[in-house]
C-alpha cells in the first residue's frame, strides 16, 4: 500500500529495524524443512529437522503422571473445585507452591548439594523472558555484556533488541583449548571494550554450553567468579539445560561456587526454564533467580509482562512437588538422553566424524572442517546447503552461533524417535562415504549474495503446518557479523 | 559504577501510589466472613467473580479439553512442544470470533492480525515498543488506569500526557482537551506518537460515544498519529448505551483503504470479560502488517501457555456457551452496579452514570473537608484504615479533581458487597453526626473508636474487635 512507507515513519526504530536478528539465511534450512517435513511413511524423503533444539525423549513420564494426577489440573473433575481461585490469581510473586516447587526442583537437579530460596524466585516469559528481564535490570541502553562464543543465536533478540544492551563476544577457540572459555580472552575483551569507552556491566554464559554441550570444570567456573568481582560486574548463568547433563564431569552450577568463595555476591544471577530440562517449551516457564535483593524486587515487578500462567503454575507445582516422580523422571531421562547421545555419535564415528566431547545437552558439535573445500565461511555455507538440499537434514551452520572456525555443526539428536536416528545417520554415512560435497547442484554465486534469496519473514510466517507437525518457534540466530568481519 | 540499571532504580514502575499501598494494606488485613469479620473489603480490585460457575459446568461437560486431549486422542506432547510465536491457530479463530461476537458482529476480525502476548500489561508495552522511541509521548484521557505508568513508560522510556477530563461533562474526551494535551506535550518537546484511550473506561466505567469515538479519529488523521484502543472491558457492558468498537467507527467512515486504518490498534485480553486474569491471556490487534510482524517476534517475550490456549480455544468455539457467557455475565454485572448504585444513594453518595465496567467512579467530593488533594487522601485513608474499604483514589487514577473513587463490585459475594454498603452508611453518619456536635470533641481519637465500634457490632461475632 503507498501509504506504508509513510505509517513505516510513524513506527519505533526497534519495530522497524531487524535487531530481532530473524533476517537471516539460516531460514533456508528452515524453509526447506517447512516446505518438506520428513515424515516415516508420509514423506520418508523429507527433511529431518535436527535444528531444533528440543527434549522429546521422556514425554511419556510426564504424560503417566498427568494421567495419575487428575486433581493437578483445574479442570478435571477431581480438580475443578480449585478453578476460580487460581484463574483469579494474578500476583506476581506466583503461586507459593509453584515457587516451592521449583526451588526444590532446581535444587534436585543440582544433586542436592544447593538449597534455592523460594522467595528468590522470580517468573519470566520462558528464558527466552527471562534473559531479556535481567538485562532490563542490570545494564542501560548502550551498555555491553560479554558472551563467551560460539553462543545461542536468539541471545541477539533475547539481550539486546528492546533493552539497546550490546553484546561483545569472546572468542573461545577450539584447537588449543576445545572451546573452553579462559581468563585471557575474558581479560583482552573487557580492556577492548574500556578502550573504546564501552561501559561492560557483566558477562552472560551458557552452562551446560549451547551449542557446545559441554559443561564448564570446577577451575573455569571460579576463575569466572574471581573475574566478575574483581570488575565488579554481573554474572549471569543461563542454566537451562542443567537436567540434560547425562554423563560425567557431573553439573556445577554457579550456586555451589558462590558458597565457596569470596565475592560480592550481589552480582551474580541464574536464569531458568523448564523449557529444555522437562521438554515442556509450549508452557512458558521461565525463572530469574538472583542473589541480589534489588534485582529480585525489580525483576518480580517486571515479571508482570511475562507471568507464567497459573493454571500451568498450579500443574508444575503438583507435578514438581511429588519427589518420587521427580527422582526418577531425572534419573530417566538423563539415561535416555546418554543413549541417544551414544548411538548418534558412535553412528557418526563410523564414517569418520568426530564431535565436540560432550556430556550435556540436547545437541552435538559436529566436527564437518574434513569436509570443507577451504577453510573458510563460504565453504562452510556451501556444505551447509548440501547438507539442507541433498543429504536432506536441517543442522545449524557454526556461523551462526559466531563460531570463529569454521566448519562446525551443531546437530540436535533429542527431538525425534529412534528410527527416525537411524534414517538420519544411513543418510549421513550415505554422503560422506560418496563423498557428494563436489558434486552437488550448488550454485557458484559469492556466499552474501544468497543472503537475501527471496527470503522474508513474510514467508516464513505463513509456513504451512504439516498435519503431524506444527511448525516450531525457531532458534534465531543474528546475522553472521563475524563472518563478515573476516571475509 | 552503578550496579543496576536505571530503570531498576528509579520508581517509574509506580508502585509507590496509593492504587498499591492500598492493595499492601488490604494483604495485612483482608476480611473473611468467618475468621476476619471486621478486616479490611477489598474494592480496589477490578476482578470479575460473578460468573465462575458458568466455566465451571462448561469444564465439567467438556473433559476432553479438560486433560489435554482432543477426539479422545492425547495431544499433550503437541502442547507441550507448541512455542509458535503466531500462536495456536484454533485459539486466535475462536478468540477473534468471540472479540466479534461482543461486538455483536458488527465487526469482524482477521486472525492473522492478532498477536498474543502475556495479559493486556504484556500487550501494551509491547504495543508502546512497536509505536515509540524513548522520550516520545501518547496522550491518554484522565482518569487513567494507575497500572498504565507502569506499562507504557517504564521499560520503554514514553512519556505519557494528559488529556484533562472533568466531571463538567461527564469526564467525556472533548476537541479542546485533545488540543490542549497536545500543545503541552509540544511545550514539553515532547514528539505525540498517539492516543490511548480505555474503552469501555477504567476507572470511569462509561463506554465512549460516537461522537467520542469520530473526535479521536479526526484528530489522529489531522495530527497523523496512532491510535491504541484498550478494549479489555468490551464485554462487561451491562446497559445502554451500547458497546461501539473504534473498527466500527473506521468502517462506518469507510476509513478500510485510508492511512488512518493502519494506524488504530486494538488491545484486548481474557481477564476482565472472562475473570481470567491468572490465564494472562492478552492480544493486540492491528492492520498494519509491520506492527503485527514486530509484535509477533516481540510476543517472543511473553506468549501464553500452550496448556491455556488450548483450553481456551476449546471453551470459545462452543459458541451456545459463549452466546450464553456473554449475557448472563452482563445480566449479573449490571444487577451488582443496581446493588452498588442504590446503595451508596441512600448515604447520598452519586456515580458517575456508567454503562460498563466492573467499578463505579463514586463522587465523594461532598464528604472531603477541603478541596484538595490532602483532603482526598485524608478521607482515602480514613476509609481505608478506620472503614475498612479498600477502594481507590481518584488521585491515582490522575483526576484533576479531588473526591472521586473507583468502588469495585464484582470481586465479592453479595453479602461481601452489602456489608461495605453498610460501612459506608455508618461512616457518613457519624461524620454528619460528628459534624453536628461541637468541633472540641470530634478528634480523630473517637472517630475512630466509634468506627471501629461500629464495624465490630456489624460483624457478628463476639470477638474483640481488632485493635489497629
Amino acid at each position: 500500500m503507498e501509504f506504508t512507507n509513510m505509517n513505516r515513519q510513524l513506527l519505533s526504530k526497534i519495530a522497524t529495524n531487524d535487531q530481532h536478528g530473524e533476517n537471516s539465511p539460516y531460514f533456508d534450512g528452515w524453509k526447506a524443512y517447512d516446505k518438506d517435513p520428513f515424515h516415516p511413511t508420509q514423506n520418508p524423503n523429507g527433511v529431518i529437522q535436527m535444528g531444533l533444539a528440543e527434549n522429546q525423549l521422556s514425554f511419556d513420564l510426564i504424560e503417566g503422571w498427568i494421567k495419575k494426577n487428575p486433581i493437578a489440573s483445574i479442570c478435571t473433575s477431581e480438580g475443578v473445585n480449585k478453578f476460580m481461585d487460581i484463574a483469579i490469581f494474578q500476583d506476581y510473586h506466583g503461586l507459593p507452591e509453584f515457587r516451592n516447587a521449583i526451588a526444590k526442583f532446581m535444587g534436585r537437579v543440582r544433586g542436592g548439594r544447593v538449597t534455592y530460596d523460594p522467595d528468590r524466585i522470580v517468573m519470566s516469559g520462558g528464558a527466552t523472558g527471562a534473559n531479556e528481564l535481567v538485562m532490563f535490570c542490570l545494564a542501560d541502553p548502550g551498555d555491553a555484556f560479554l558472551v563467551p562464543s560460539p553462543y545461542y543465536p536468539a541471545f541477539a533478540r533475547d539481550l539486546r533488541w528492546r533493552t539497546g544492551v550490546q553484546l561483545l563476544p569472546v572468542i573461545c577457540e577450539s584447537s588449543k583449548y576445545n572451546f573452553q572459555i579462559t581468563k585471557a580472552a575474558l581479560e583482552e575483551e573487557y580492556e577492548k571494550a574500556r578502550e573504546a569507552n564501552i561501559n561492560v556491566k557483566g558477562l552472560i554464559i551458557t552452562n551446560p554450553s549451547n551449542p557446545l554441550g559441554t559443561t564448564l570444570d570446577r577451575d573455569a567456573l571460579k576463575s569466572l567468579v574471581s573475574f566478575v568481582n574483581e570488575k565488579k560486574i554481573h554474572l549471569v548463568c543461563d542454566e537451562i539445560y542443567a537436567a540434560t547433563v547425562f554423563s560425567q564431569p557431573n553439573f556445577i552450577s554457579i550456586s555451589e561456587i558462590i558458597e565457596e568463595m569470596e565475592c560480592d555476591r550481589n552480582l551474580f544471577h541464574i536464569v531458568y526454564s523448564l523449557s529444555k530440562d522437562m521438554g515442556l517449551p509450549g508452557f512458558r516457564v521461565g525463572i530469574v533467580y538472583s542473589y541480589n535483593d534489588d534485582v529480585v524486587n525489580c525483576g518480580r515487578k517486571m515479571s508482570s509482562f511475562g507471568l507464567v500462567s497459573t493454571q500451568t503454575q498450579h500443574l508444575l507445582a503438583a507435578m514438581l512437588s511429588d519427589e518420587e516422580f521427580v527422582g526418577r523422571f531425572l534419573a530417566e531421562s538423563s539415561k535416555r538422553l546418554a543413549n541417544r547421545h551414544q548411538i548418534f555419535t558412535k553412528g557418526l564415528e563410523q564414517v569418520g566424524i568426530s564431535c565436540l566431547k560432550s556430556n550435556a545437552g540436547l545437541f552435538v558439535w559436529m566436527d564437518l572442517r574434513p569436509l570443507l573445500k577451504e577453510a573458510t565461511f563460504e565453504a562452510e555455507m556451501v556444505l551447509w546447503r548440501v547438507i539442507i538440499n541433498n543429504v536432506k537434514l536441517n543442522v545449524s551452520p557454526g556461523s551462526s552461533f559466531h563460531c570463529v572456525e569454521p566448519g562446525w555443526f551443531r546437530v540436535c539428536f533429542a527431538n525425534m524417535d529412534d528410527m527416525t536416528v537411524d534414517v538420519a545417520l544411513q543418510r549421513i554415512r550415505k554422503f560422506v562415504r560418496q563423498g557428494k560435497e563436489g558434486e552437488a547442484p550448488v550454485k557458484n554465486k559469492p556466499w552474501r549474495k544468497n543472503l537475501r534469496l527471496s527470503f522474508s519473514s513474510r514467508i516464513y510466517d505463513e509456513a504451512i503446518m504439516s498435519p503431524h507437525m506444527m511448525s516450531p518457534h525457531s532458534p534465531i540466530p543474528h546475522s553472521p557479523v563475524l563472518v563478515r568481519a573476516r571475509t | 559504577m552503578k550496579l543496576l540499571s536505571r530503570k531498576a532504580t528509579c520508581n517509574t514502575h509506580g508502585q509507590d501510589s496509593s492504587y498499591f499501598l492500598g492493595w499492601e494494606e488490604y494483604e495485612k488485613h483482608p476480611y473473611d466472613e468467618v475468621q476476619n469479620p471486621s478486616g479490611i473489603i477489598q474494592m480496589g480490585l477490578a476482578e470479575n467473580q460473578l460468573s465462575f460457575d458458568l466455566l465451571e459446568s462448561w469444564l465439567a461437560n467438556n473433559q476432553d479439553a479438560a486433560s489435554f486431549k482432543r477426539d479422545g486422542e492425547s495431544i499433550f506432547r503437541e502442547l507441550a512442544l507448541f512455542q509458535d510465536y503466531h500462536g495456536l491457530p484454533a485459539f486466535k479463530n475462536a478468540l477473534v470470533e468471540f472479540m466479534a461476537e461482543i461486538r455483536e458482529n458488527k465487526v469482524s476480525f482477521d486472525p492473522k492480525k492478532l498477536v498474543l502476548s502475556a495479559g493486556a500489561t504484556s500487550a501494551n508495552e509491547m504495543l508502546i515498543f512497536c509505536l515509540a522511541e524513548p522520550g516520545e509521548a501518547f496522550l491518554l484521557p484522565t482518569p487513567y488506569y494507575p497500572g498504565f505508568d507502569r506499562d507504557l513508560k517504564w521499560r520503554t522510556g514514553v512519556e505519557i500526557v494528559p488529556i484533562q477530563c472533568t466531571s463538567s461533562n461527564g469526564f467525556q474526551i472533548t476537541e479542546s482537551a485533545l488540543e490542549e494535551a497536545y500543545q503541552q506535550a509540544q511545550k514539553l518537546n515532547l514528539k505525540v506518537k498517539g492516543v490511548l484511550v480505555t474503552n469501555p473506561s477504567n476507572p470511569l466505567g462509561t463506554t465512549l460515544s460516537r461522537r467520542e469515538l469520530n473526535l479521536l479519529v479526526n484528530f489522529i488523521t489531522a495530527k497523523g498519529i496512532h491510535l491504541i484502543s484498550d478494549e479489555i472491558y468490551s464485554g462487561t457492558v451491562f446497559s445502554s448505551p451500547g458497546f461501539v468498537s473504534i473498527m466500527e467507527v473506521l468502517k462506518e467512515r469507510n476509513c478500510r483503504n485510508t492511512e488512518v486504518w493502519n494506524r488504530v490498534h486494538i488491545v484486548y485480553s481474557l481477564s476482565k470479560d472472562l475473570g481470567l486474569p491468572g490465564f494472562r491471556v492478552g492480544a493486540i490487534y492491528s492492520n498494519d502488517d509491520t506492527v503485527v510482524a514486530a509484535a509477533t517476534k516481540m510476543s517472543s517475550f511473553g506468549l501464553v501457555s500452550s496448556q491455556t490456549q488450548y483450553l481456551l480455544s476449546a471453551m470459545l468455539s462452543d459458541k451456545i456457551f459463549t452466546k450464553n457467557y456473554i449475557s448472563e455475565n452482563q445480566k449479573r454485572l449490571k444487577q451488582r452496579h443496581e446493588m452498588l448504585i442504590s446503595g451508596l444513594k441512600t448515604a447520598g453518595i452519586g456515580c458517575l452514570k456508567s454503562n460498563a465496567g466492573l467499578f463505579c467512579w463514586v463522587d465523594m467530593r461532598h464528604l472531603l473537608s477541603s478541596k484538595t488533594f490532602e483532603a482526598e487522601m485524608e478521607l482515602w485513608k480514613k476509609i481505608v484504615y478506620d472503614v475498612g474499604l479498600n477502594i481507590s483514589p481518584g488521585s491515582s487514577c490522575h483526576c484533576t479533581e479531588p473526591g472521586w473513587f473507583r468502588v469495585c463490585f464484582a470481586n465479592m459475594t453479595e453479602d461481601t458487597l452489602n456489608l461495605a454498603i453498610q460501612r459506608i452508611k455508618f461512616f457518613v453518619d457519624s461524620i454528619t453526626t460528628n459534624n453536628n456536635q461541637s468541633h472540641h470533641k470530634s478528634n480523630k481519637n473517637s472517630r475512630r473508636k466509634s468506627i471501629t465500634k461500629w464495624v465490630f457490632r456489624l460483624s457478628f461475632d463476639g470477638r474483640e474487635p481488632d485493635e489497629r
